[in-house]
């Protein structure tokens, strides 16, 4: 395969609430919680950002990065469950919003959590047929958390964005080797049209759901590839919590260290669509020319995408000019449960 | 009236088995039953079938046919099959029917089972179909949950006995023990006290390592005449006492909420048929919902002093190798709780270890068994006593 990572960039906003916080308002015991998430903290959007915004932050992170021409963009895809419309894409505001317009291909994806990864497969067949010259996948989301629901404590907000090019068009700072997806039917978390907030399965959503499809993606692909964990530098999977990732990756035979630049989750939350992308940044930001990344990420409902990633001496060029996630994730300003009731629109004015 | 004998047994893997249904897991058991005995479909008179929860937990009532159809019973061969309930006590009693349809005469060949299917609706929703067990109207409906009733049974003891959350805690560590000893226990995974003591309270002074968890399983037994029994297997095990008794369906309502008024009376029932004595038993497999409950089940069977069970497990008296091993098989915490099996996995339980096939667990020399069926907070308790010896 002859594609990869031009650039890419990330978003979070500044703002956090503490587990405790949330559970002191419901009552539920933080030792056993943070005992069972591992998350700390997660990130809460600011009074008017959404999807969209993120997107196009992330998005004009990555180009930052880079001097490519932009309008050398010909696809954008934006992967979400919280797009501001259920029709109006929010690809083509980000188009615009780059002014990138009108010599594209745009629209929107859903596939849970792992509609950015599915976005950059699709630009990927686009890049290497050369139907296109560069491609965008970006993966956000406003996570929407029931109040009084454990995915509150974990529902959180982020974006990242992936430029996608050809060998020997562009530079790449990044070759994608291969990549290879595993999707069944397999209802673990699902939110009906005009449902503010979603159901899931409790329990089912472990074995049946994230295990069953994150390892059969990645043993697929080891398998495809004759690869094992030693042939890689680090890993980056789906990160619902602190929990699934590492037990994953004991599972698939890789090691704490090989996951670590990736785990974002413990102060950040699960930014859904952006999850995994938000793990690959992370580790992109610190990974050296050479080094090898295995990510495979989890939608519910349910599919995995696995990829195997190896980065370039010109992942140099790149750095310094943006914020890393690392710089993105410090500095936080703490809001109380009413505050962040009130971010996320929790509060009926009338 | 005839005597009556174990003269097969079967039982699926206990957990959270998200591949497989109700009736798979029936069926399965069920078919191992059938092989171990060594008979046919045709052979069977009659099914028993203990099950607590098909409507709620899967939209699923009229069990009993649904067995005999998914196990080849129905449609040509026209098997009664009879689904009993009495919340978690529903396996002990489709034991207690299939060995009186064959002490009676009645019927030769009878498959007693028990099955639940408990993961396919979330937490919440499981443990409001458990509250069933208890006076929904006087108990259920005011807030309280079956880990809230037995916490309330726990504070008395304690209180009055002087019993410890440690004392309640060991009971749960020498179950685990067992259960990492048994291949079909849902947890075999060691603990301690300290993990029992850490993990999250679920209504003082009960933790969730106090509590048996939410299962899937089935089990299941063929019965016969015991003067047939040869005709099947080498080992048979027979039945020697069988009791059943009830007490108010709520808690307040008991003489004295520490004791579960039915298991003594169904304890000594079974013992009177049997004609033994406490001293004649090997082994016990007790209803241990709640560590609490193990504690009140040995000393409510007469095996300790009213307040004194506390000690049991904590002293290694319960231990497998101790004077009187109890829960061999994990117990319901750690082998898991099926509702609707449990009383007839204890039955498949004791009759491996009456054959000597309990392997790294086996209770050595085992020659008498008592098994302990509770429905609810003592609403329902079914004792029987099984023997090596006719």
């Amino acid at each position: 395969m002859t594609v990869g990572f031009v650039s890419y960039g990330a978003y979070i906003p500044r703002y956090r609430i503490k587990i405790e916080d949330i559970a002191s308002v419901w009552g539920d015991d933080v030792k056993s919680l943070i005992g069972g998430l591992r998350v700390y903290e997660k990130s809460v959007p600011d009074l008017d950002e959404d999807t969209v915004t993120m997107s196009v932050s992330a998005t004009r992170s990555a180009l930052n990065k880079t001097n490519i021409d932009p309008k050398r963009i010909g696809a954008i895809y934006v992967g979400s469950e919280s797009h501001p419309y259920a029709v109006k894409p929010t690809s083509a505001i980000v188009a615009e919003a780059l002014s990138v317009t009108p010599n594209l291909t745009a629209a929107d994806l859903e596939f849970a959590c792992k509609a950015g990864t599915a976005g950059i497969q699709m630009c990927m067949g686009l890049v290497e047929s050369e139907m296109v010259d560069l491609g965008i996948a970006v993966g956000a989301d406003v996570a929407q958390g029931a109040p009084n629901d454990i995915l509150e404590y974990t529902a959180a907000a982020g974006g990242s964005a992936f430029i996608i090019g050809k060998e020997g068009r562009v530079d790449l700072v990044a070759i994608i080797e291969d990549t290879v997806s595993f999707t069944t039917d397999t209802p673990d978390f699902w939110r009906r049209e005009g449902m503010d907030y979603p159901e899931h399965g409790g329990r089912f959503t472990g074995e049946p759901a994230y295990f069953k499809h994150v390892t059969g993606a990645a043993i697929s692909l080891m398998k495809k590839m004759g690869t094992k964990p030693d042939d890689y530098d680090y890993a980056v999977f789906h990160q619902p919590n602190g929990k699934f990732p590492v037990r994953v990756a004991q599972i698939l035979g890789f090691s704490q260290e090989q996951i670590e630049p990736g785990l974002v989750v413990t102060k950040l939350g699960n930014t859904y669509s952006a999850s995994c992308l938000m793990g690959l940044s992370a580790t992109l930001d610190i990974a050296k020319p050479g080094d090898r990344i295995f990510m495979t990420s989890f939608g519910s409902g349910a599919g995995s995408d696995a990829f195997s990633i190896k980065v370039t001496k010109h992942i140099e060029n790149i750095r310094g000019v943006e914020p890393t996630v690392q710089e993105l994730l410090n500095d936080p300003i703490y809001l109380n449960y009413a505050q962040y009731a009130k971010h996320k629109g929790k509060i009926r004015m009338k | 009236m005839r005597d009556v004998a174990i003269v097969g047994i079967g039982m699926t893997q206990f957990g959270e088995l998200w591949d497989k249904s109700a009736r798979n897991l029936l069926v399965e058991a069920g078919l191992g039953s059938v092989d171990d005995a060594g008979i046919n479909g045709e052979d069977v008179d009659a099914l028993y079938i203990g099950n607590m929860g098909g409507g709620r937990f899967s939209g699923q009532e009229h069990i009993g046919s649904l067995v005999a159809d998914y196990a080849g019973l129905a449609t040509n061969l026209h098997v009664p099959a009879t689904r009993v309930e009495a919340a978690c006590a529903s396996g002990g009693l489709a034991l207690r029917d299939g060995i009186m349809a064959v002490a009676s005469g009645y019927c030769d060949v009878v498959i007693s089972a028990g099955v639940e299917k408990m993961t396919d609706v979330g937490a919440n929703t499981a443990s409001d179909v458990l509250t069933a067990a208890a006076d929904r109207e006087w108990e259920g409906i005011v807030g309280a949950t079956f880990p809230g009733i037995y916490a309330m049974i726990a504070k008395l003891h304690m209180h009055r006995y002087g019993t410890t959350s440690e004392q309640l805690a060991e009971v749960a560590v020498k179950n685990h023990l067992n259960g990492s000893m048994n291949p079909k226990a849902q947890y075999q995974n060691k603990i301690t006290v300290e993990n029992v003591l850490n993990s999250v309270m679920v209504a003082d002074p009960l933790h969730i390592f106090d509590c048996s968890p939410l299962t899937d399983g089935a089990a299941a037994v063929i019965l016969v005449p015991a003067e047939d029994a040869h005709k099947y297997t080498d080992t048979p095990i027979y039945i020697r006492g069988s009791g059943q008794a009830s007490d108010t369906i709520a808690l307040h309502d008991r003489n004295d909420i520490t004791t579960l008024g039915a298991t003594v009376v169904a304890g000594k029932r079974a013992f009177a048929q049997a004609k033994m004595t406490h001293s004649d038993i090997d082994m016990i497999e007790v209803h241990d919902c709640f560590t609490i409950a193990e504690i009140c089940a040995i000393e409510d069977l007469g095996f300790f002093e009213k307040g004194s069970g506390g000690a049991a497990a904590q002293d290694g008296i319960t231990a497998i190798g101790g004077k009187f091993p109890v829960n061999p098989s994990g117990g319901l915490k750690a082998c898991g709780h099926p509702v609707g099996a449990t009383g007839i996995k204890q039955a498949v339980e004791a009759t491996i270890h009456l054959r000597g096939e309990a392997g790294k667990r086996q209770v050595d020399g085992a020659e008498n068994a008592m098994i302990h069926n509770v429905g609810g907070s003592g609403g329902t308790a079914v004792v029987h006593i099984l023997s090596r010896n006719r």
